[in-house]
C-alpha cells in the first residue's frame, strides 16, 4: 500500500497577520440519515463519543468530532488511521435504517488559521458574519470560500479549522495567503 | 443585494451562497397530459413587477431547496419557507397581505 498524502503536505504560511497551515490528513466519514434516529445517535456516539449536534453545530476534539452538516448529513471526523475501523463498525451499526456512511478523507483538504486576526483572513472570503458575537466555537458554518465550497468551524478563540474539496485545496491555500499578507488587517471584528 | 434566510439550515445566506432556481409552484404536466398543459408548464412563467414566488437553493451551504417569496420591485423579502409544500404557508400570505392588500400570483392571493 503506498503511502497517503495529504493535498499539500503540512504546508503552511507564517509571517502574515494569521499562520496558515495544511492539516494533513484527516479521517472523515459523511453520514447522511435521519439524524433524530437512536440508532445512528448510537453509531455516531460510538465512533466519536460526541451526541448528535443540534443545527449548525460543531462539537469537535482534535482531530475526532462531528458536525452538522444540513438537515440529514453530518461530517464524522475521526483519526485517519482509523477512519475504515470506524466506518465498518458504523455502517455495520446502519444496517437496519435508513442511512448511508461513506469515506470522504481523500476528498478533502483541511487547513488551521491561527492567530488574533483569524477571523479577518475568514471575514475577507466568506460572506459570513465572523464577529465574536455571532460566531463562536462550537458553531460550523458551511459556505464559501471566494469561488469554492468550504465549511470552517473554530477550534478556539483564535484558530479556525477550514475543510473543502481536496481539488481545490491549492487554490484555497493561495487565497488564505493573501487575505493574511502582512499589514492586511482591517480592524473589523 | 438579496439575502434570504434559509429554513433548513437557518443562515442569513447572502444571494453570492445562493442559486435561483426559477418560479415556485409550479405543477408538472407529463406523459399523458394535453399539448397545451405541456406547453404551458414548460414555457410559461409569470414576470410581475411586485409579489413573486421564487425557488432557491442554498448552494454553498447545507444544499438545501426552499421557496421565497419577495418584491421584484423593491427586492422586498416577505419570507422563505419550505420547499415541501404546494402552496404558500398562510403566515407567508399574510406577510404579504400586511404591506400589499389585495396581491394576487397566478391563483394564490
Amino acid at each position: 500500500m503506498s503511502e497517503p498524502i495529504s493535498a499539500l503536505n503540512h504546508a503552511s504560511y507564517d509571517g502574515g497577520i494569521a499562520r496558515v497551515e495544511e492539516c494533513g490528513l484527516q479521517g472523515m466519514i459523511t453520514l447522511r440519515g435521519d439524524l433524530s434516529d437512536k440508532v445512528l445517535a448510537k453509531a455516531v456516539k460510538d465512533a466519536t463519543g460526541q451526541k448528535v449536534p443540534n443545527q449548525r453545530k460543531a462539537l469537535v476534539n482534535g482531530d475526532t468530532g462531528v458536525c452538522w452538516m444540513s438537515t440529514d448529513e453530518l461530517l464524522v471526523l475521526v483519526p485517519y488511521a482509523e477512519v475504515e475501523a470506524k466506518l465498518a463498525a458504523m455502517t455495520n451499526a446502519l444496517s437496519g435504517v435508513h442511512a448511508l456512511a461513506v469515506n470522504v478523507s481523500d476528498a478533502r483538504a483541511v487547513f488551521r488559521i491561527s492567530g488574533a486576526s483569524a477571523r479577518e483572513v475568514l471575514g475577507k472570503l466568506a460572506p459570513v458574519e465572523l464577529s465574536a458575537e455571532a460566531f463562536q466555537p462550537g458553531q460550523i458554518r458551511r459556505s464559501r470560500l471566494a469561488q469554492v465550497a468550504g465549511a470552517f468551524w473554530m477550534d478556539d478563540a483564535d484558530s479556525f479549522r477550514v475543510v473543502c474539496f481536496r481539488s481545490a485545496a491549492d487554490y484555497v491555500f493561495n487565497l488564505l495567503k493573501v487575505a493574511a499578507q502582512p499589514g492586511s488587517e482591517v480592524g473589523v471584528y | 443585494m438579496l439575502i434570504l434566510n434559509c429554513p433548513c439550515c437557518g443562515v442569513d445566506a447572502e444571494e453570492s451562497e445562493l442559486a435561483a432556481g426559477g418560479e415556485a409552484h409550479l405543477k408538472r404536466y407529463g406523459p399523458g397530459s394535453s399539448e397545451d398543459d405541456f406547453h404551458d408548464y414548460l414555457f410559461m412563467r409569470e414576470n410581475p413587477k411586485g409579489v413573486h414566488f421564487e425557488r432557491w437553493r442554498h448552494a454553498n451551504g447545507c444544499g438545501k431547496w426552499f421557496h421565497a417569496a419577495r418584491c421584484t420591485q423593491t427586492l422586498e423579502v416577505f419570507g422563505t419557507y419550505s420547499a415541501q409544500v404546494y402552496e404558500p404557508p398562510q403566515e407567508i400570505k399574510d406577510a404579504i397581505t400586511a404591506k400589499r392588500p389585495g396581491w394576487t400570483w397566478r391563483d394564490f392571493s
